[in-house]
């Protein structure tokens, strides 16, 4: 696997305040990663130190094994963070072009990438007239001038219209789908969910996990269950050691495994025992039960 | 660094406010052409300012130099907001995130700031000529060429200006303020003069320790001209007064701009690398 980033050890103080706390993870290449965590829990310090805005107060981060300066890896690199920032006197062409100068790389791909965001039609007019949710396209394509190895994404749809949301995550997904390596910082957990294949979970600048997000809890999953008689399904998941867990809510069973289970022979063998289900459905925790799951843990 | 000047380019070309005030600048300073219309034809009294000799070779150098000057204001408004709405625009911080290091982006304005002195003086330098080649009552080519250091005096006074007006934008972040700022650095420096004179030293002395302050050394270089001027030496004569200044750049004014000019780049470079954004 090739690196794109590794953090180690990071630190950044702000007088009292500890905004992040020895820090380290790596992002490799390929994957789809998500920096999740409450507001101030120090995502956007943390992308602001790696993309040379913040000063570290210790620590290091390299860029593509340490082989270039943060600068010109930068030029490699395709961020938004926060606030879309450009010049508001200026048109969309003209910003582009500015980047490209900055970015070192032709100006060739400026109309195809405003076609990929949809403000084609727009690229002449001035800055300060778009809408915020065009603002944050035309970061995006920005952004992807250079093709980046990687696509680094703060709050991207943060202060967006549902139909502006929606308009980002579909541009996200297309360019996850192209390879694109992406990290992206949020506090919306089915954002997360919906894109990322790895997690870094903060929070008050401390790391809580960093890796698969399949892996986050070792979890196999859980059964929700339904039937005519439910004292005797709860005898038997009781006594069964493949559960652990068994909770009942609302008429429905909830119960925890201990060890990989195939529905199939969970249903035949109820069945066996005469009970007959109503409902059978086998999940994994969503993304926030779990990141509930793993901040509750952790909060004292 | 064409690239860099290339980028600053971009972004003041397209702004319309710094481009009437460049424009504008430009057309002032060829203006000075029209003092040489000053004519007054009052029944017996003749003046024709051309005539008084302010447009002899070498004078010439010395007096639009100093004349001409004056209009750096109209760069500094210029200087100061294209720093200044980077903080306010936000977009020093895109600039970084996008792959110019600070030393590139403090580099890219001080090199804007050096293209503005130079054009600044080719422009002098071309309008002078033409104005003293019409007017001027000595042609010959040694006198023409001679007191050049004028012009060059007049090139470091506008990058020494200009570095200090960068460095205002960068530590003030609001171009408003940063102007305001100016002023006030203006009048203090006013202040500390009329202090040293009132309480610690003569005259002479205290000259010479203004001589150090940025905007005093800065003026120093290119001293007053006029009483220099034929006609006002004249008058001067006829009231029983002499004239006795030195007129002269020195070595050491140039040393103290330029040293002024380092400390204010280096500033604005480390106060950008300490400052979190």
């Amino acid at each position: 696997m090739e690196t794109i980033l590794s953090v180690n050890n990071l630190t950044k103080k702000f007088g009292y305040l500890t905004a992040v706390k020895d820090l380290s993870f790596t992002i490799e290449k390929g994957n789809v990663y998500g920096i999740l965590g409450p507001n101030g829990s120090g995502k956007s310090t943390t992308l602001g130190i790696v993309l040379n805005v913040v000063n570290e107060t210790n620590g290091t981060f390299s860029w593509f094994n340490g082989d270039t300066d943060t600068h010109n890896a930068l030029k490699k690199v395709g961020a938004i963070i926060e606030r879309p920032n450009f010049y508001p006197y200026m048109t969309a062409v003209q910003n582009l072009k500015l980047v490209c100068k900055i970015k070192e790389v032709s100006e060739d791909k400026i109309e195809e990438k405003l076609k990929l965001v949809g403000l084609l039609e727009r690229k002449n007019s001035k800055f300060k007239t778009y809408s915020l949710g065009m603002k944050q396209r035309l970061a995006i394509a920005s952004a992807l001038l250079n093709d980046p190895e990687i696509l680094i994404l703060d709050e991207p749809t943060n202060g967006l219209d549902p139909q502006g949301i929606h308009q980002i995550r579909e541009i996200i997904k297309k360019i996850a789908r192209q390879g694109t390596t992406i990290l992206l910082a949020s506090h919306l957990l089915d954002e997360v969910e919906k894109v990322c294949s790895h997690v870094v979970i903060l929070r008050k600048g401390e790391k809580l996990y960093s890796g698969r997000v399949d892996d986050m809890l070792a979890s196999h999953g859980f059964f929700e269950l339904k039937t005519e008689n439910m004292a005797e399904l709860e005898t038997y998941l009781e006594k069964n050691d493949s559960f652990g867990k068994v909770t009942t809510e609302n008429g429905l069973i909830t119960a925890f495994l201990t060890e990989e289970m195939n529905p199939a022979v969970l249903n035949q063998e109820l069945f066996k025992k005469g009970i007959i289900l109503s409902h059978m459905v086998k999940r994994k925790e969503s993304l926030e039960e779990q990141f509930l799951t793993l901040t509750k843990n952790q909060s004292n | 660094m064409i690239r860099l000047l290339q980028i600053e380019f971009i972004k003041l070309w397209n702004n319309r406010a710094s481009k009437v005030l460049i424009i504008s600048y430009f057309v002032l300073l060829t203006s000075i052409a029209l003092v040489a219309a000053i004519k007054f034809d009052i029944g017996p009294v003749k003046f024709h300012l051309a005539d008084q000799g302010i447009f002899n070779f070498p004078y010439i150098w010395h007096f639009n130099t100093f004349i001409t000057a004056f209009f750096k204001l109209f760069l500094a408004i210029v200087i100061v907001s294209m720093m200044a709405n980077e903080y306010s625009n936000k977009t020093i911080k895109q600039n970084l995130i996008d792959g110019l290091s600070k030393k590139e982006f403090v580099l890219s304005k001080f090199l804007t700031v050096i293209s503005f002195a130079v054009i600044s003086t080719v422009f002098v330098f071309v309008v002078s000529m033409i104005l003293g080649l019409i007017y001027s009552d000595y042609n010959e080519i040694s006198i023409i060429f001679s007191d050049l250091e004028y012009l060059f005096a007049f090139f470091i006074k506008l990058i020494g200006f200009f570095s200090f007006c960068l460095f205002l934008g960068i530590l003030v972040k609001r171009s408003a303020f940063a102007l305001g700022f100016l002023i006030l650095w203006q009048v203090f420096e006013g202040f500390v003069r009329g202090m040293i004179r009132w309480k610690l030293f003569d005259g002479e002395t205290t000259d010479r320790i203004m001589g150090f302050f940025p905007l005093n050394s800065m003026w120093n270089l290119i001293k007053e001209p006029f009483s220099r001027l034929g006609a006002v030496k004249s008058v001067a004569n006829q009231i029983g007064e002499e004239f006795n200044f030195d007129y002269a750049v020195h070595w050491y004014e140039i040393l103290i701009v330029l040293v002024w000019t380092a400390i204010f780049i280096y500033l604005s470079y480390a106060l950008l690398k300490k400052r979190d954004l």
